[in-house]
């Protein structure tokens, strides 16, 4: 379309964010839906209602950053750059895979792009993440590790433990809490002293901040600063990003702990949604464009799909590899 | 050969290795300025600064942690378990995420840490400061166990555990700090996974480690005086076990006795007492016999922790068992 | 495209699922992602969305029903589309018992690369113990009924030798047969006789080979070792033994009187009292009560003396503790003891521990003299022959016959020197000539 784009940033840049965040979501979507035919099993943990976190965050980074997460990371693995076929073929368990269908869905890793994981122990990753923060200085780089963890995870005992050395030490950490609200049915209130998990920052005098996870934008625009001036000086951050997953828990996870109306509230604020009206007001795509785009998705997912299904499983004497490194 | 304390080794071992590869770096509670609570580090802060030398918080699960996530991105770490009876505040990343970190990554990041610290009872020091925890460590995939005697052993295997590639649990002693040995004054390195047999002999094989070699050898001594010769077998390494020299010592002698210093229950002992029961059934002319010690919590009091320990006397009457003596 | 609706997995521990209640009728519309049905899974009831939008044409299965997963529920399409309803769901539902492909596809567990490969846990060639063995002999040795305990080791060398294991009495715990029950069965006698019976493909060997048990091995390198390292010198005397003869056949008839009068009284052996006499000359001569320690030697306060006793398997030398301070009845039950427990095998390891001199004797196998070899720590032994009647000439010349017993004893030069050894010699001949002094 002719028409001139009425929005500072590029459009290419915001054709791509959409897409990616699309891409998202109907990735998810297959995913629970694969789940329920039965192509794969064991725990599937979903980011939908997510998607403007990891993308938004992802768009400050580069390649040389480290990421690492627990296990709600499909998408933020894909947003780090892993093909989204190696993801779905790990998730099937075949050879494909990520980890050859050695991890499943909560331990996708990719030396390749950084990311080192997916991890299944609640705050596990993050006196990890502290580690890298620790091996960048060590080697005097300015690259930043991104660490991403839950509102449930905030009240583990090694998160503070991280975080006191990360403070101490001036680790470049990017401690990002998505905070959809719920650990996996209490929500947080409940169980945290405090109301704002923001706040776990004071008491290690870490720099800290919130932002409305639902709108790219916004995640954009709050994260870059704080990772250009991170590497300009080394310290970590907290970040607590105000999230909502629509599904349960887990696709086992029936939610019965939430209203309908509290759902449906954060449904009105969709960040795909919401960016495709910022798109089109910005006269950068049309409603055709995103549904073309959708079907597009939709397509590329049934190929992805197909290839996954075509993967051969592992064999049986790969259960021995890589125990040990050599 | 120069006579040098057990931890003079461990501090050779560790300055060593530190020289020779600038990725290695030690960290844990006073192993800085206060030069290591037993002294194990003494002067490697003088040596190699504090980029290289790093007094941690206690913080056993987040500096464990914080080894991993180091490690995971081509950092050699150190790490010091003041006690492992400390230690097991960070089983979880030791076990969960160093162990299990090269398998389900699939083979993408390999974890080259070493764990170290004294373990097992010292003197009265209570039940909370004086367990053994090689049945634990041993029975997890993915990580290697070392548990020396002496000096020799002690240099050339942490120097071995620091090059390996993989995750090391390296078991000390407080008991045998100031045990002096021999050791070369050039550098030698020894094999993980090799035994050494400290005494040769012909009548019964006793296995024996850590500090209870050196009872195993109080033992052989006595056994003379009622002509037995006694084979005392060093495993060294007890992840992975070091089986052929043990079953060709038990196919000579044709009778075995352990001393582990574990509560008997599933211990290290148990293993070799099983695995040698499977290969070397037709060459046993008695059932193994284990001494442990007693399974009750570590009492404080002198008499009372001196019954629970293995003693010399406890192994002559089980080699006296096995030789259907007196 | 009409689409099929399938019963949905809707956690990871469902198998099978029910329908509670279809939230659409038949020809309703329905949106991407309205929810169509409520479904009970094993853990609670739970929505399901539709993944179209469309029209819900038909449905398959009523509230009330559990369908195994996989198994079509609905079918979704356009409005008024006609549908082929078997070629859709591909004719008949699953049964509940197949449940989708979740479960492994074979059980197999492949053997670690570098594991050894499992044995045969029967019919191992390594000879049935019971395989070849006939069993000729009605008086077989008092074992064998029933399961037979044998350890590992005596069963594989039972086999190798062609014995019968059943038939060999055991000495260890509950009366396992053990490796030295086998090692010495050749001097147990049905059982040696079944193994002279049982030699199968020996018929016609010249020589046997005979293992070598931890007491020969013992004894070989302790002797050896004496041998090495003690520089041994040897001095003999022999002693009229004529009115020691006489006193002792003297004290044995009062033994057998006493105990027809029901009496406990121990009958005592011309050894018993070289020991009573050896034993007291050692206090006179603590040098030859003495020990090599290098730097030092050390002189026994008491004598322990050692007794030489022959069991079939070897010598064994069990201690007679402060021999010195006992009398000559309670030496001679100490050495019948002793020898008694040897024999059967029942001496504690202390029972060997701490002796400070030896005396063997070979007289009741007609020996006249030899030279014995030291027991380190030890520094001295004594070696008795037999008390022979002997052609003397006397203190006046004349030509006499006396009972005379001829003793060696071997000294460690390191110890003891050849005035030394003579001197205690010289005390211990004047002892057994004329006990009296013993008293003393």
């Amino acid at each position: 379309m002719a028409a001139e784009a009425k929005t500072k940033y590029d459009r290419d840049f915001l054709t791509s964010v959409y897409k990616e965040m699309a891409f998202g979501r109907r990735f998810e979507e297959r995913v629970n839906q694969a789940y329920q035919k039965g192509k794969f099993a064991g725990f599937c943990h979903l980011h939908i209602g997510q998607e403007a976190v990891c993308v938004g965050v992802q768009r400050a980074l580069r390649p040389t950053d480290y990421m690492i997460s627990g296990y709600r990371s499909h998408t933020q693995a894909i947003s780090k750059g892993m093909d989204p076929k190696s993801v779905l073929s790990e998730l099937f368990g075949k050879v494909d895979g990520c980890v050859r269908g050695k991890g499943g869905s909560m331990h996708m890793f990719s030396k390749e792009y950084r990311f080192l994981g997916g991890h299944g122990i609640v705050g596990g990753q993050t006196p990890i993440a502290a580690g890298v923060g620790f091996a960048i200085k060590y080697d005097k780089k300015d690259d930043i590790i991104v660490c991403y963890l839950g509102d449930g995870a905030c009240n583990q005992g090694q998160f503070f433990e991280a975080l006191n050395m990360a403070a101490t030490w001036n680790l470049p950490v990017l401690y990002i809490i998505e905070n959809n609200q719920y650990g996996m049915g209490t929500d947080f209130r409940r169980v945290t002293s405090v109301d704002r998990l923001s706040k776990r920052a004071l008491a290690f005098d870490i720099d800290n901040s919130e932002v409305d996870g639902m709108d790219f934008l916004k995640v954009y625009e709050h994260v870059g600063p704080i990772v250009a001036k991170m590497r300009k000086k080394p310290k970590p951050y907290l970040l607590e990003v105000h999230t909502y997953r629509y599904r349960g828990h887990s696709v086992s996870d029936p939610a019965a702990y939430r209203t309908k109306d509290e759902v449906a509230q954060f449904q009105a604020r969709d960040p795909i949604a919401t960016l495709g009206e910022y798109l089109k007001k910005s006269k950068v795509a049309s409603e055709e464009d995103l549904k073309t785009w959708d079907k597009e998705i939709k397509d590329r997912l049934t190929e992805i799909e197909a290839f996954a299904d075509a993967s051969p499983k592992p064999a049986l004497s790969e259960l021995w590899d890589n125990v040990f490194a050599d | 050969m120069a006579l040098i304390q057990f931890r003079e080794a461990i501090a050779q071992a560790m300055a060593e290795e530190m020289a020779r590869d600038d990725r290695v770096f030690l960290l844990g509670e006073e192993v800085a300025q206060y030069n290591g609570a037993y002294k194990a580090s003494k002067g490697l802060l003088d040596q190699f600064g504090a980029s290289r030398v790093w007094d941690s918080p206690i913080s056993e699960a987040g500096f464990a942690g914080l080894g991993v996530g180091a490690a995971m991105v081509g950092l050699r770490p150190i790490i010091e378990m003041m006690t492992w009876n400390f230690g097991i505040q960070g089983f979880d990343q030791i076990v969960n995420h160093a162990a299990k970190m090269c398998y389900m990554s699939g083979g993408q990041f390999n974890v080259p840490i070493v764990f170290r610290g004294p373990n097992g009872a010292a003197h009265m020091l209570g039940s909370q400061h004086s367990q053994s925890f090689d049945a634990m460590l041993t029975n997890v995939p993915g990580m290697k166990v070392i548990s020396p005697s002496t000096p020799y052993d002690t240099k050339g295997l942490l120097k071995s555990a620091i090059r390996d590639n993989n995750p090391v649990i390296f078991l000390e002693s407080e008991m045998m700090y100031g045990l002096k040995g021999e050791v070369p004054e050039g550098e030698y390195l020894i094999p993980i996974g090799v035994g050494d047999i400290k005494r040769a002999g012909e009548h019964v094989t006793i296995i024996a480690w850590n500090k209870m070699l050196h009872v195993a050898m109080a033992a052989a001594e006595q056994l003379v005086s009622i002509g037995v010769s006694a084979e005392v077998l060093d495993p060294r390494t007890l992840q992975p076990l070091d089986e052929e020299l043990i079953f060709s010592s038990v196919r000579k002698t044709h009778r075995l006795v352990i001393v582990d210093e574990g509560w008997d229950f599933a211990a290290t002992s148990a293993q070799i007492s099983d695995r040698v029961q499977r290969e070397c059934f037709d060459d046993l002319d008695a059932p193994v016999v284990r001494v442990n010690s007693l399974f009750v919590p570590m009492p404080y009091a002198e008499d009372l922790e001196h019954a629970v320990l293995p003693t010399a006397e406890r192994v002559v009457e089980a080699v006296k068992e096995v030789l259907y003596v007196g | 495209m009409a689409l099929v609706i399938e019963m949905p997995k809707l956690s990871d521990t469902m198998e099978e699922g029910g329908i509670a209640n279809w939230l659409k009728k038949e020809g309703e519309k329905i949106g991407e992602g309205e929810p169509l049905v409520e479904i009970e899974t094993d853990k609670a009831t739970q929505e399901y969305e539709s993944p179209e939008e469309g029209v819900l044409l038909k449905i398959l299965v009523q509230p009330g029903k559990a369908v195994a997963l996989r198994t079509p529920i609905a079918i979704i399409g356009a409005a008024g589309e006609k549908f082929d309803l078997a070629a859709l769901t591909g004719g008949g539902t699953k049964t509940a018992a197949t449940t989708p492909a979740a479960a492994p596809t074979t059980s197999a567990v492949p053997p670690k690369p570098t594991a050894k490969p499992v044995g045969a846990p029967f019919g191992t060639p390594v000879g049935a113990p019971f395989g070849a063995v006939t069993v000729t002999s009605a008086q077989a040795a008092p074992v064998g009924v029933g399961r037979v305990k044998a350890s590992p080791l005596a069963r594989k060398v039972a086999a190798e030798l062609g014995v019968d294991v059943s038939q060999i009495s055991g000495s260890g715990p509950a009366g396992r047969v053990v490796l030295r029950d086998i090692e010495h069965r050749s001097g147990s006698g049905a059982a040696a006789a079944q193994s002279a019976l049982v030699q199968p493909g020996v018929a016609g060997a010249a020589s046997t080979t005979i293992p070598v048990t931890m007491m020969r091995k013992t004894i070989a390198k302790r002797l050896l070792a004496a041998k090495n390292d003690a520089p041994h010198f040897y001095l003999t005397i022999s002693a009229d033994v004529t009115k020691l003869e006489a006193w002792r056949q003297q004290l044995n008839g009062a033994a057998a009187k006493a105990a027809k009068a029901g009496v406990a009284a121990t009958k005592v052996s011309l050894n018993d009292v070289v020991i009573l006499a050896a034993s007291r000359a050692l206090k006179v001569h603590p040098e030859v009560n003495s020990s090599w320690q290098g730097d030092t030697i050390l002189q026994h306060a008491e004598a322990h003396v050692a007794i030489a006793v022959a069991l079939p398997e070897g010598l064994v030398t069990p201690v007679i503790r402060r021999a010195d301070a006992l009398g000559l009845r309670d030496i001679a039950a100490s050495v019948r003891d002793l020898a008694g427990k040897a024999k059967d095998g029942k001496l504690s390891n202390d029972a060997y521990a701490g002796g400070t001199f030896t005396i063997s004797n070979l007289g009741m196998f007609g020996i006249e003299e030899f030279t014995a070899i030291i027991n380190p720590p030890q520094a001295a032994i004594l070696a008795v022959g037999a008390a022979l009647p002997t052609p003397w000439v006397d203190e006046h010349g004349a030509l006499v016959v006396q009972q005379r017993m001829k003793m060696t004893l071997s000294c460690d030069h390191r110890v003891v020197d050849g005035a030394t050894g003579a001197k205690f010699l010289q005390t211990l001949v004047s002892y057994l000539e004329e006990p009296m002094q013993m008293l003393v």
